[in-house]
């Protein structure tokens, strides 16, 4: 035994293989580990089996093979507020939420901390793939080492106060590794399958699912010449860039979604992959959160992801006297979609990301939400 | 740091006599009661001694009680098997909507199934009115059931009036007496009560071992089909060993009621004073004079029932919420709600403590001190 036995971890389990492993590596390390389980929303599968139940029960098997108590919370209303409006809300304006990076800011690392804090523990762990460094005293986020994994995309909008709480098991593992301690534990959850997509949506239909909360309001695919190329079921149901299921046939290269205007209610395509109109050489963001007060202001260069497992591109950040950013792209950048985070790197520390706002080409904003 | 038990309404201990009495049924004893040679007939020796000593305890006849795996196979029998067996006189069924989830569950079956069931409220000390059951009954009401001590609040219901309103009427009266077995008396014909759920875990006995009373008098289809046990009513073969331990764990408690009650009783009103020492904000549900010795459930305002048990566990003190709260899904208590509406905060921050064999004054003055001071921080850290 060590002195770890003394450090109250609480571990937030999913049910999933990466947070069972998180939790099992804190128990051989000797930490007074807590499993908590926690429930966002109310959800039954097709054999009208809550499917929060059956992750629960997988918590439960794994905390008892850990010999670690287990518990659940119930964060559903918290994550409606926060997390559900706003992601119904960012679709309303023709925007593509990114559910994930609100959840972590609101429910993992603030309702959920507040709640293992006030269960005496010392710090928060989870199964994110992304690494903290603490180095005379500052605080920060390094990405997760494997590549291909690595989470700290969604993990953005956390401080390093709070990081100061956090611990990420995972970080310094491969994926591959992680099944394999699991497997080699016999962790029920050794073979389960990765949850893929946004929480609440699973498996299901995305257009079905959305268009339970939000009407749907079909209309009219144009160019932006103003050519009519045929239907659209309703302008949330489309991204930026999109090519599938526009059922636009015809010769040439495939169509593309280029742009929304929402007053209109007209969906713009284009044709190619590489259509001019995709491209952008700038961005706003809004709801930029720095991990730690960033010194080179008001302007520096760094690296930059728009998207979720994108190769970073060189972009020169201009901190806005109101706190927004200014990016301007080092090379022009197809398919920047409002609603997305835009989040940075100094190598492989995240210093933090915003909300992209508004997207622009030659000095002009592009009316790709208008 | 020494763990707290304060669950007992959910299960108690077994008591090492009753163990003692279960073992040589499984070793020596092991025949099966059905069986036509000496080893059949021990084991049925056994068993029918068991079942006269627990008849005799609610004052039934052997011939009355069936033994079930526990309560809710007992209730499911009770609701279940009179109605089935009975619906050629009415299909209409009254119970209320504080039930265990063993009745409220099985009636929600039975009204998909074609019967009608009236759900009677509870007032604000979670009683039922004896008034209400007179007016909702009819011509086609066949089963009355109502528990004899609520399981969350520990609220005792007036059974015996409830009884007398019944003797003139052709519905039968259930109660289920789970949580009421082994510490208040009961005598099933005084009392007017045709059928009645006990089980043997909540008074030191094993788990997997209840009972159904039926009078004689009651009909009632099984639930299941095979053999002749249980007189046809619960076919397979009898879990022997516990039927002895069932039967050790009521000896051990008769004519001993009011000496349980007196010091259960005690522990509750240390609790309550320590609690009221600490200087902590609470509130009891249910009116203290009419609840059982045994359960108490109180509010704490402002607080989280959630983040409440779990502090209390991680500081050795086993409670519980009467609310169901598996997989984080915290249903508001239905007994809470129904006495004080879904909305009152009451519902929300409500603990269930229950006093039983695994206490002592002192650890039950210490577990009242743990809440305490974990009420303090909590409400310190807010």
């Amino acid at each position: 035994m060590n002195d770890n036995q003394h450090i109250r971890v609480v571990v937030g389990m999913s049910g999933g293989v990466d947070s069972s492993v998180a939790a099992l590596l804190l128990k051989q390390q000797g930490y007074d580990v807590v499993g908590i389980f926690m429930k966002n929303w109310d959800d039954t599968d097709e054999n009208g089996v809550c499917t929060a139940t059956e992750d629960f029960d997988d918590v439960v098997r794994v905390c008892n093979q850990l010999d670690i108590p287990y518990y659940a919370v119930n964060f559903e209303k918290q994550y409606w507020d926060k997390v559900f409006t706003y992601f119904l809300d960012e679709y309303k304006a023709g925007r593509t939420p990114n559910p994930d990076v609100m959840c972590n800011k609101e429910i993992k690392f603030k309702a959920f901390m507040d709640h293992a804090m006030s269960l005496g523990a010392d710090f928060l762990a989870t199964g994110h793939y992304a690494q903290i460094r603490e180095q005379d005293g500052k605080v920060e986020m390094l990405r997760g080492v494997d590549q291909n994994k690595d989470q700290t995309y969604f993990l953005n909008q956390l401080s390093a106060d709070v990081l100061k709480k956090v611990m990420f098991p995972l970080g310094h593992l491969p994926k591959k590794e992680v099944r394999k301690i699991a497997l080699e534990h016999n962790l029920v959850t050794a073979t389960k399958k990765d949850s893929t997509g946004i929480c609440f949506i699973g498996e299901r239909n995305f257009k079905e699912f959305l268009s339970n909360y939000l009407p749907a309001q079909p209309g009219e695919m144009q160019t932006f010449d103003g050519v009519v190329k045929g239907k659209h079921d309703g302008l949330m149901y489309y991204t930026l860039g999109q090519r599938q299921g526009l059922g636009i046939g015809g010769p040439g290269e495939p169509w593309f979604v280029v742009g929304k205007n929402l007053q209109k209610n007209i969906l713009y395509v284009e044709q190619g992959y590489t259509h001019d109109s995709l491209y952008s050489d700038g961005l706003i963001a809004t709801d930029v959160n720095w991990i730690n007060p960033v010194e080179s202001a008001p302007s520096f260069s760094c690296t930059a992801k728009f998207r979720y497992r994108q190769a970073d591109s060189e972009v020169k950040v201009e901190v806005l006297e109101d706190g927004n950013v200014r990016v301007i792209f080092r090379e022009q950048q197809r398919a920047i979609t409002p609603g997305q985070a835009v989040v940075f790197y100094q190598d492989d520390v995240c210093l933090g990301g915003g909300t992209i706002d508004k997207v622009f080409k030659d000095g002009s904003f592009l009316d790709y939400v208008g | 740091m020494e763990t707290i038990y304060l669950d007992h309404a959910a299960t108690t201990p077994i008591d090492p006599a009753v163990i003692e009495a279960m073992l040589p049924l499984m070793s020596d004893v092991f025949g099966n009661p059905s069986s036509v040679h000496s080893y059949g007939r021990k084991a049925r020796q056994s068993l029918d001694e068991a079942r006269r000593t627990i008849a005799q305890r609610i004052h039934a006849h052997e011939k009355e009680v069936t033994f079930t795996s526990g309560g809710t196979e007992a209730d499911n029998l009770a609701l279940i098997g009179t109605a089935l067996a009975n619906k050629d006189r009415g299909k209409h069924i009254i119970t209320t909507v504080q039930e265990h989830h063993a009745t409220l569950h099985t009636a929600e079956y039975l009204e998909r199934e074609g019967f009608e069931v009236t759900y009677l409220p509870v007032d604000e000390n979670g009683v039922i009115k004896v008034e209400d059951v007179r007016e909702a009954l009819t011509a086609e009401t066949i089963l009355v059931s109502v528990m004899y001590v609520n399981n969350e609040t520990g609220t005792i219901q007036p059974i015996q009036e409830i009884g007398d309103l019944l003797k003139e009427h052709q519905a039968y009266f259930h109660t289920d007496a789970v949580q009421a077995f082994g510490l208040l008396e009961i005598d099933v014909k005084k009392m007017g009560i045709d059928l009645l759920t006990a089980t043997a875990h909540k008074i030191n006995g094993p788990k997997g071992i209840g009972l159904l009373y039926a009078g004689k008098h009651v009909k009632l289809q099984p639930l299941a089909y095979g053999g002749e046990q249980e007189r046809k009513r619960r076919p397979g073969t009898e879990n022997v060993a516990n039927v002895v331990g069932f039967q050790k764990a009521v000896e051990l408690r008769t004519n001993k009621e009011a000496e349980y009650r007196n010091l259960y009783q005690a522990y509750k009103e240390l609790f309550i004073q320590t609690l009221q020492e600490e200087g902590i904000a609470f509130e009891v549900n249910g009116k203290l004079e009419n609840t059982i010795p045994s359960i108490i459930n109180i509010s704490f305002p402002h607080m989280n029932v959630e983040s409440l048990l779990v502090n209390f566990d991680l500081n050795g003190v086993a409670a519980s919420s009467g609310s169901a709260c598996t997989a984080g899904s915290i249903e508001p208590s239905h007994v809470l709600v129904a006495m004080y509406g879904a909305n009152n905060e009451r519902t929300k921050n409500a603990v269930r403590f229950s006093f039983g064999s695994a206490n002592t004054k002192e650890n039950v003055k210490e577990a009242a001190e743990r809440v305490a001071g974990i009420v303090k921080r909590m409400m310190k850290n807010r």
